[in-house]
């Protein structure tokens, strides 16, 4: 594999239809790292993040504009195809979403199965095995593979999308808010799982928990809103150890201290 | 919380029932049922008008009165107001069920004998057509009306199903933005106004269409009934799964995008996938809807009395205009005990009724067809639908 290279973002406006929703956004994101987004609700770091994978333009209206640069190749190009973006950066979302029809091995070998490619069968028990293994949930569901993956508890199923994500061996894992439904306990699990994936993957994760990303980050970036109806910015972006303890601007020391708005 | 201890809060709600409000066991309700039947059937009795049917509905009036007066008297108001409504949301479902069960009662009673005494074997109503019967003959069948009926409605599936379901995947996961939305909302209108369609309406249309192309004015063909079925079918399947598809909730759709499956495929793996049981169940009563369509098939297939295997090739018989034709032809003319064929013949045994009762059998033959439809449907549902055990 070739040594992995850095998202950049440049000048990155995003749009819901004439709504300008975040606007210019220019950023590094660090390979084989966490870089976590915080902010308060509807500042636009959900809509950001999913922008790298080009999942934003799936709702009606919805388009950005500005160069998203992933190894290299900006993802905005006209003659790149939105799918294959999409197998290169996967995406865990913030309500665990298994396919309801399929079995656990299934659901992990969605991302195969579901582009009709063809797989033998021993390599798809290997693949299977790897994913889940990854995803810190082997141990829980090796008996029961043929099983449901809907019959899984809250955080196991999340595990189960983040084993189905990694199946497909993306470079980049984005994470939108990936623990808000679990608790604590499943919640560790996943923030453990962060840090086995990030020896192998670029993550991005946006959380409203600042423990959570002061816990998983080595990065984190501030997104904040002016007001209602006005686009959402990225304050600021730093070493998640600065962001909480000395941030450069007054509006993330606001935020991280609790005394926003 | 700031009340203080030493004064004691009004009136608190008591938590057991008032010693005057008990609930009595519901075989009191039987002895109230049973006054209620005992005064009607004497008040009617006096009044010479005693019937079954007028006893139970008095019956049943004055039950609403002694069992509520008895309730009131014995358990309380509230739960003789309780008393009331449940008798009364029983009696609504007896009403509702009454048509149901009488309807399916006359027809099993009256169609299935005549499917199981068929001449001259069992079942041989199932197996045989109308070939060479005539006058008041105890003989026949409906083998080729079952058949035509069969054959028009797989046609008419074949033209409505996949044409119901691409408008449904259009609307739903298509016409989204932009103009696509407007025509989305131009094919909703129309879909809306073809609902409502008489569907002798559509027989004309399936008739004015294939005579404006044939040379032939008087031509009657299988195919025709099929597309004037499909008429009235595609409505009720786009209906039908455009809601089923709706269910599917987004994420699943974007979960799917997320690994890098095309909208395609997502569409056909995913969507169409999760919602097949629901697709299913629609497609059925879709299918139920225009099986026992007559009007349209008078028009377009005619009748013909043996079987006919070739849609694109003369009239062909259906269940609904045979019991339509047969019903007509009312009682027949027995002059002895027997009928026979002048061209074959052939001698069999003459009933006034037997008109009649091929009408019921074939009336039968129809909704054991249509159960069978919906047996398929249910087990299809049953294995495809998304399973949430452990």
């Amino acid at each position: 594999m070739a040594a992995p290279q850095p998202i950049n973002v440049e000048d990155l406006n995003i749009y819901y239809g004439d709504f300008l929703a975040v606007e210019g956004v220019d950023v590094q994101i660090r390979p084989r790292s966490v870089t976590a987004l915080i902010g308060p609700s509807g500042c636009g770091k959900s809509t950001f993040l999913r922008t790298l994978n080009r999942m934003h333009e799936v709702i009606p209206g919805a388009y950005a504009k500005g160069r998203v640069e992933i190894n290299g190749e900006d993802i905005y190009d006209p003659k790149i195809d939105p799918v294959n973006v999409r197998r290169r950066v996967g995406m865990v979302f913030q309500k665990a979403n298994p396919f309801p029809t399929m079995s656990i091995r299934d659901n992990v070998l969605a991302g195969v199965k579901l582009n009709n490619r063809r797989i033998s069968k021993s390599s798809a028990e290997e693949l299977v095995e790897r994913a889940l293994k990854g995803a810190n949930l082997w141990n829980e569901v090796k008996d029961r593979l043929d099983k449901p993956g809907m019959g899984l508890s809250g955080g196991q199923q999340q595990r189960l999308c983040i084993a189905r994500t990694i199946a497909v061996k993306p470079e980049v894992v984005l994470m939108d808010e990936p623990c808000s439904a679990l608790d604590p306990i499943s919640t560790l699990a996943i923030e453990d799982l962060i840090h086995e994936l990030k020896e192998d993957y670029t993550i991005v994760i946006v959380t409203h928990n600042m423990q959570q990303a002061s816990r998983v980050s080595d990065r984190t970036g501030f997104f904040n809103i002016a007001g209602t109806g006005k686009p959402g910015h990225l304050i600021e972006i730093d070493d998640t150890d600065t962001i909480f303890t000395n941030p450069s601007n007054k509006q993330t020391e606001d935020y991280i201290s609790g005394r926003f708005g | 919380m700031s009340t203080p201890t030493d004064t004691p809060v009004k009136n608190p709600p008591a938590l057991h029932r008032p010693r005057d409000e008990r609930r009595l066991p519901w075989y009191h309700l039987v002895f109230t049922g049973l006054a209620g039947l005992l005064v009607a059937v004497a008040v009617l009795a006096v009044a010479g008008a005693l019937s079954i049917a007028s006893a139970i509905l008095l019956g049943f009036v004055l039950h609403l009165l002694f069992g509520w007066a008895y309730s009131l008297v014995r358990e309380g108001p509230r739960w003789a107001t309780d008393r009331l409504m449940t008798l009364l949301v029983i009696g609504a479902f007896a009403i509702a069920m009454f048509p149901l069960v009488s309807l399916l009662w006359s027809v099993i009673a009256r169609g299935m004998t005549r499917v199981l005494a068929a001449k001259p074997t069992t079942l041989a109503f199932w197996t045989t057509d109308m070939s060479g019967i005539i006058g008041g003959a105890d003989a026949g069948g409906v083998a080729h009306a079952i058949v035509g009926t069969l054959l028009i409605t797989l046609w008419a599936s074949l033209i409505s199903i996949p044409v119901g379901l691409f408008t449904a995947i259009f609307l739903v996961e298509y016409a989204d933005q932009g103009w696509k939305r407007t025509l989305g909302k131009g094919v909703t209108f129309l879909v809306d106004v073809m609902t409502g369609i008489p569907s002798i309406v559509a027989g004309l249309f399936g008739l004015a269409l294939f005579i404006a192309f044939m040379p032939d004015q008087s031509v009657r063909m299988g195919i025709m009934g099929a597309v004037a079925l499909s008429l009235l079918m595609i409505p009720t399947v786009v209906r039908n799964s455009e809601e089923m598809l709706r269910l599917v909730p987004t994420d699943l759709r974007e979960a799917a995008y997320a690994l890098g499956v095309p909208k395609w495929l997502t569409i056909v793996k995913v969507v169409l996938r999760t919602a097949i049981a629901g697709l299913t169940t629609g497609i059925t009563l879709a299918i139920a809807r225009v099986i026992g369509e007559t009007a349209p098939l008078l028009l377009t297939v005619g009748m013909v009395t043996s079987v006919n295997w070739n849609m694109f090739d003369g009239r062909m018989a259906t269940l609904p205009t045979f019991i339509n034709q047969q019903y007509r032809n009312g009682n027949a003319n027995c002059m002895s005990d027997t009928v026979t064929n002048p061209v074959n013949q052939e001698v069999y045994a003459c009933s006034i009724s037997t008109n009649i009762d091929r009408a019921w059998a074939a009336a039968f033959t129809l909704i054991v067809i249509v159960m069978v439809l919906n047996i398929i449907a249910r087990l299809i549902s049953h294995y495809f639908s998304p399973k949430l055990s452990r």
